[in-house]
């Protein structure tokens, strides 16, 4: 009680009375998904903007992170059971995002207060929803735990510390891979200026990620006439199975 | 070259693509199986979601289907009238197919259950297979042993609603061709595959029809059974990428075109150990899939429980 109510203190205050201020751009803040789309680099840019000197006290750090549209999700484990390995048990997880990258310029254990981290929700433990993991099964931590490496290993999840190019504590720089297997939706990006831990500024970007030309044409297809679109495959398999059929008829081999 | 599959979600190279349609489409054209079994596990190994594989697969699956058929027909190797009553039996079976799967999907642990199947049916029709074709090879290279009868006169020449299938040679009851298709048309309903590995071994054998129209015949009502298939997952799951099964076909409808003339200088009983074979192959991999311990025990599906 005492925690949520100190949480709804911090979200209540008016949000960092500083002025560093972050001027930020994107290098695109579309993504096209075509055809030959095999993943995008966005380049992520900006300066602080200071009306005084910059504090000497503690160095100034960035901290970028990029989120791809959340989905729910089931995360199932095989165990051995009569001799055979079958999925037993299954833990839903309410809300993921489909993408995460973490860029920084040091570690984030150095760079970010636990409280900071908590409030704004920065690292990616912090960014999935799973309530009331804990009733649906035994070690219920360890599907988290397995998600989070399934989806590091497929680069959908990533965390690069130092990957942030920060020069003369006012100009920074980033690329983000974005990878071959994208979702659609909106992809939001978020920059943060920290100072001894704490969170002095953030700015927020989207960038939207759709498919385009052929791509967008038969999805939509598939799902606005499912019908009509299951039908056209039939009929282009009986056409290209009767066109070969012609076709070696002609050559003879 | 890397293309990007709107329905999968992923990229994936074209040139592997086309090459997995061409082998899954040659295997088909030569023993007549759809292929179902094979293309599925191959596009899920390389990252294409489950539910897109079963759907595309089967669309792939038509193609190198209908490809094989064109080129049987002109050998005169397809019995249309028994394909016809095959696929008239399989339609019934498939109806209750698909009504025990959803019985079984409500009590849960359905892909056990389709797992377990593969291995019973594909193990015991693998070795069976095997064993009687290596027999009857042996037999022919010993020709002066005793020729065993292919076709006895037996109880179920005795069924009524005869029937002549002139293009298989045979002059039976309807009874027995409805029966197998009602039977193969359950479990393919059920295991979500055509039912060639299934259907091409019971015309051989309790059908009685000769090796070389059951290709043909086989590859006919997988047409029809996978055009269905590919229908009703368009329009219940929107699962099927017309981008990936484009390419697959084209790969499918050479290879299967390439697949039949070379089935067609194989004896039948090399066929008939070579079907066995794969057959028996798949069978292992799935059955070993379930007896050691997998490298990953996690996984991850989108969407909540049901």
């Amino acid at each position: 009680m005492i925690r949520a109510a100190a949480l709804l203190y911090l979200l209540a205050t008016p949000a960092l009375a500083s002025d560093e201020e972050i001027v930020a751009g994107l290098s695109q803040n579309a993504v096209s998904i075509t055809a030959n789309f095999n993943g995008s680099e966005i380049l992520i840019y900006g300066a602080v903007k200071r009306d005084a000197p910059a504090p000497s006290d503690a160095p100034m750090e960035v901290i970028i992170t990029v989120e791809g549209p959340s989905v729910p999700l089931t995360i199932r484990r095989k165990d051995r059971r009569a001799g055979i390995w079958i999925n037993t048990e299954a833990v839903t997880v309410d809300s993921a995002p489909t993408f995460y990258a973490v860029a920084t310029t040091g570690p984030l254990t150095s760079i970010l207060k636990d409280t900071e981290n908590l409030r704004y929700q920065i690292t990616i433990p912090r960014v999935i929803r799973a309530v009331g993991i804990t009733s649906e099964a035994t070690n219920a931590g360890d599907f988290v735990i397995a998600m989070l490496r399934l989806r590091d290993e497929n680069g959908l999840y990533r965390l690069d510390q130092g990957k942030v190019e920060f020069l003369e504590e006012t100009l920074f720089r980033t690329d983000v891979i974005l990878p071959a297997n994208l979702t659609d939706g909106e992809y939001r990006v978020r920059i943060f200026l920290t100072r001894d831990g704490r969170v002095v500024d953030t700015q927020e970007r989207i960038i939207g990620v759709r498919k385009e030309g052929l791509e967008r044409f038969l999805y939509n297809l598939a799902h606005e006439r499912p019908l009509i679109s299951g039908i056209v495959a039939v009929l282009l398999a009986v056409v290209a199975g009767w066109a070969a059929s012609a076709a070696f008829r002609l050559v003879r081999i | 070259m890397q293309l990007y599959l709107p329905i999968a979600e992923v990229s994936a190279d074209a040139f592997l693509l086309l090459g997995i349609g061409s082998v899954v489409g040659f295997l088909s054209g030569m023993f007549g199986v759809g292929g179902g079994f094979l293309i599925t596990p191959l596009l899920f190994f390389i990252g294409i979601p489950p539910a897109v594989a079963v759907a595309t697969g089967a669309n792939q699956v038509v193609a190198s289907s209908v490809s094989g058929v064109l080129a049987q027909m002109r050998r005169k190797a397809v019995d249309f009238h028994m394909g016809i009553v095959l696929l008239a039996g399989g339609m019934v079976g498939s109806v209750i197919g698909i009504w025990v799967f959803a019985q079984l999907t409500a009590l849960g642990q359905i892909d056990l259950f389709v797992q377990l199947s593969y291995v019973i049916f594909l193990g015991l029709i693998g070795a069976m297979m095997l064993q009687e074709s290596l027999r009857s090879m042996w037999a022919a290279r010993n020709a002066n042993r005793p020729v065993r009868r292919a076709r006895v006169h037996t109880w179920v020449h005795g069924l009524p609603f005869k029937m002549k299938f002139r293009a298989s040679g045979l002059y039976i009851s309807v009874l027995p061709p409805l029966g197998v298709g009602a039977l193969v048309g359950f479990l393919a309903a059920i295991m979500g595959v055509g039912g060639g590995f299934i259907m091409v071994p019971a015309m051989i054998y309790l059908l009685g029809m000769p090796t070389k129209v059951v290709v043909g015949t086989s590859l006919f009502q997988i047409i029809f059974v996978t055009a269905f298939t590919t229908i009703m997952h368009a329009t219940t799951n929107q699962t099927v990428d017309m981008m990936l099964a484009m390419l697959l076909i084209v790969g499918g409808v050479i290879g299967a075109q390439l697949g039949t003339r070379v089935g067609v200088r194989l004896k039948a009983e090399q066929l008939r150990i070579l079907l066995a074979l794969l057959v028996l192959a798949v069978a292992i991999k799935i059955a070993l899939d379930l007896l050691l311990e997998p490298s990953e025990l996690y996984s991850i599906t989108p969407g909540l429980l049901p």
